[in-house]
């Protein structure tokens, strides 16, 4: 099998994930597009490392082992990401991450900005919801 | 133990208890009271010792150097002649009476420990004074005991009077403290030295360059310290602290510092005829001023407290005619009877919860409520009004006699018509020393009207004390004439026989006109309702007193003043009433003088500080400013925007990095 096919396929995987990541609402399906990537990702380094292989200049199947480790990590990465999810949820009732803006910088001195005036209420009138 | 040691002891003590009494305040309650009155008694018994091993001989000098200064060294000196020793001894008397007398006064107040520390500290710096032979250290007891006296007047520091008289007494003494050091510092100059002995052996051999200057700075200090005029507003006021205190600073520290320090350094005045007309002068005002000023004051301790100015004004008066002895026999004798008039006045304000003479005048049996501060304080404005054969007599015509020596021409260091301004001026202030003694009995004790307030026996502790300090108005002037002249310069005391005639007969005089004036008067007392008490008639004497003082003003239209139409001052000083209430307007003129170009330069550096200065700030931190909120702004809290940012960010510089490897 030639080179490119998975190449092109992993490629779209990426973009695939990568809008995902920067265009979806809600975190869990952010959480999913990043895995997405990740498995880009991993199909990039085997194919490679197949081809590699082939041409008999690397023998050790690095590729290989390199994608274990990724599928490792990345299965703790969702588990952690998931319970974040899960405890956001559970606090603010929503999941959706334009609505999670606490890092926003607040407007006390500077200009007008509506969003940044309406997050410490809704934030702590869902704290005690 | 050796002299030395002992009078070593006697101004340790009670700065030992203070500290103690500060520390221990408040772990240990039960101390305090044995810390307050213990060391000062100790101090008493010390004093007294060190009183009779001195006997009037040779003065005790011991010294050793505090620090090398490259200059005028400063010495821990003690220089104990007759004067120290026996001041010591009054000065202890007076303020373990005080701290005796203070358990009952403020027995509930929160804040006695504190108080009764201060009240050692401010003894232990009197006593340093006293003791010091060395000019710096003279002046670090002077300085003490004014930080003492501002913490002490302001004990209610919940009425806005005590804040304001607090702050009053220590800026008004500050003001002539400046001059003071700076008069220290040239005698030191010319002297050489900070020893008052070596000082005095100076100005004996001639070697003082500039007395007249050296003894007015010096003497703006004084007047200062011993409320002469024309910086003795800060006295009347300070009758906003407690009771007690007022007895400490009027009877044996802070005022008698400054006459005592005058008595030490006279050589030093008399070698300026310039300095000794304008101490005469000073005391002649200070005198006839402060008799008018007591003659219209309606708060009965206001009018002790001019009182004092007026006494003090007769001990400048003996300096001035250079009889420290006449001086310091005055200090001791009014030491010890205005003591027992304030102490007395704290048991009167305590038994009719008002502080008010027009109240009291109202009020019938008030002396039978207070029969021992009654009859101690009958004692005590005899001695003050000198009717023979009561202490305060005895003094008052030694200083009346040597001003008759001197304006007859018998001294020749002293112009005669300084003996003139002061004998006139005494005499005429023994009138109205009389008068307003008999006025202030009159009203307090012969009053007509409703029932006084009855409150029970007044503690033992404060009772007892009266009849203590009795004792030497009563008994001890006619046995000082002879004694004390070996303690002092040697000079004969005793009362001659013209002044003794003239001073006796208008003191007579004063008291009989007043007696006439207030019988004129109390038919309309009966007809004018006027008088209110304290709230609390149950609480301790100095819950009442602090009331009374909160009160006076809201209730009578001032805090030295009563709209009162049956007092004698009033009809007998008919239009100078309204002014001497108020002591001659020399506060409003300070105000215009003093305060208001302060508060204007005040508010002109605060102008500047926050409309000049500020704006440069301002501007400065304007641009940064403004960057910020422009950073600020891509700050939106959505973590895709980030993350977008970041890719277009990763896109252009990988771009950037195959652009510049392809080399184009």
């Amino acid at each position: 099998m030639h080179l490119a096919y998975p190449a092109v396929l992993s490629a779209l995987l990426f973009c695939t994930g990568l809008y995902g990541v920067l265009a979806r609402r809600n975190a869990i399906l952010v959480l999913m597009s990043v895995e997405l990537m990740l498995n880009a990702v991993n199909l990039n380094l085997v194919a490679f490392d197949v081809w590699l292989s082939k041409a008999a200049e690397e023998t050790l199947h690095s590729g290989q082992a390199l994608t274990l480790f990724t599928i490792t990590i990345a299965a703790a990465e969702i588990g952690i990401g998931l319970a974040i999810v899960l405890a956001v949820y559970r606090n603010r009732g929503t999941s959706d991450i334009d609505k999670l803006r606490d890092t926003a910088e607040s407007h006390d001195t500077g200009g007008p900005d509506h969003d940044a005036s309406t997050a410490p209420q809704a934030e702590k009138a869902e704290a005690t919801a | 133990m050796t002299t030395t040691t002992l009078a070593v002891l006697v101004p340790l003590l009670p700065f030992l208890g203070a500290a103690a009494g500060l520390l221990l305040g408040r772990t240990a309650p039960g101390f305090v009271r044995p810390l307050a009155v213990l060391p000062t008694l100790a101090s008493l018994v010390l004093a007294a010792v060190v009183a009779v091993r001195q006997g009037g001989d040779q003065a005790i000098n011991a010294a050793t150097e505090l620090t090398p200064t490259g200059s005028v060294p400063i010495e821990l000196a003690l220089h104990i002649d007759g004067f120290a020793a026996l001041v010591a001894v009054l000065v202890g008397v007076v303020a373990t009476c005080v701290q005796i007398y203070s358990t009952g006064y403020l027995r509930e107040d929160p804040r006695y420990p504190s108080y009764a520390a201060l009240v050692s500290l401010f003894t232990s710096a009197m006593l340093l004074v006293v003791y010091s032979g060395d000019l710096m250290v003279l002046l670090v007891g002077w300085e003490i005991m004014g930080i003492c006296s501002y913490f002490l007047v302001g004990h209610y520091w919940e009425t806005p009077e005590a804040r304001a008289a607090s702050i009053k007494a220590f800026l008004v003494t500050k003001l002539g403290d400046v001059p003071f050091l700076i008069g220290l510092f040239a005698l030191a100059t010319d002297a050489g030295s900070f020893r008052i002995t070596k000082v005095l052996g100076t100005v004996a051999s001639g070697g003082l360059d500039h007395p007249t200057l050296i003894a007015l700075l010096l003497l703006a200090g004084v007047a200062g310290k011993s409320a002469q005029f024309p910086l003795h507003t800060w006295l009347p006021d300070a009758m906003a602290g407690p009771t007690p205190v007022s007895a400490l600073i009027h009877a044996a520290t802070m005022v008698a510092a400054g006459v005592y320090f005058i008595a030490r350094l006279l050589p030093v005045f008399e070698a300026s005829q310039a300095a000794m007309i304008v101490l005469a002068v000073m005391a002649a005002v200070t005198m006839i001023g402060s008799g008018l000023a007591a003659f219209a004051q309606d708060d009965i301790k206001r009018v002790l407290a001019y009182s004092t100015i007026g006494q003090l004004g007769y001990m400048t008066g003996a300096l001035a005619v250079a009889d420290r002895g006449a001086a310091v026999f005055h200090l001791l004798s009014h030491g010890a009877f205005k003591a027992l008039l304030f102490l007395a006045a704290g048991v009167i304000i305590h038994a009719a919860g008002t502080n008010s003479l027009a109240a009291m005048s109202r009020m019938t049996h008030l002396r039978n409520r207070v029969p021992d501060a009654y009859w101690t304080m009958t004692v005590a404005l005899l001695a003050l009004a000198a009717i023979p054969p009561f202490s305060g007599f005895f003094s008052k015509e030694s200083v009346l006699g040597a001003a008759e020596h001197v304006a007859t021409g018998h001294a020749e260091r002293v112009p005669g018509s300084v003996g003139w301004i002061v004998l006139v001026a005494g005499l005429l202030t023994a009138l109205l020393t009389a008068a307003y003694a008999m006025r202030l009995w009159l009203l307090a004790f012969r009053g007509r009207g409703a029932e006084a307030p009855d409150h029970g026996r007044q503690p033992l502790t404060m009772t007892v004390v009266l009849w203590v300090l009795a004792v030497p108005s009563l008994a001890v002037g006619a046995l000082a004439y002879r004694v004390l002249p070996d303690w002092f310069d040697g000079r004969d005391l005793a009362p001659t026989l013209t002044t003794s005639v003239l001073g006796t007969g208008v003191a007579l005089v004063g008291g009989i006109v007043t007696y006439a004036a207030w019988r004129h008067t109390t038919s309309v007392a009966a007809r004018v309702p006027l008088g209110a008490v304290a709230a609390h008639p149950e609480g301790d004497a100095a819950q009442v007193e602090a009331e009374a003082i909160a009160s006076h003003a809201p209730v009578y239209g001032g805090v030295a003043y009563a709209p009162d139409p049956a007092d004698p001052g009033r009809l007998l000083l008919g239009p100078l009433h309204r002014h001497a209430a108020v002591g001659f307007h020399l506060d409003a003129v300070y105000r215009a003088l003093f305060v208001r170009p302060v508060q204007a330069g005040a508010s002109l550096v605060r102008f500047l500080d926050r409309e000049v200065v500020d704006t440069y700030v301002r501007g400065a931190g304007a641009l940064p400013r403004w960057l910020g909120i422009a950073v600020r702004r891509a700050q939106t809290g959505n973590v895709q925007t980030y993350v977008s940012a970041l890719l277009a960010g990763t896109v252009v510089l990988a771009v950037a990095a195959v652009l510049v490897a392809t080399g184009a």
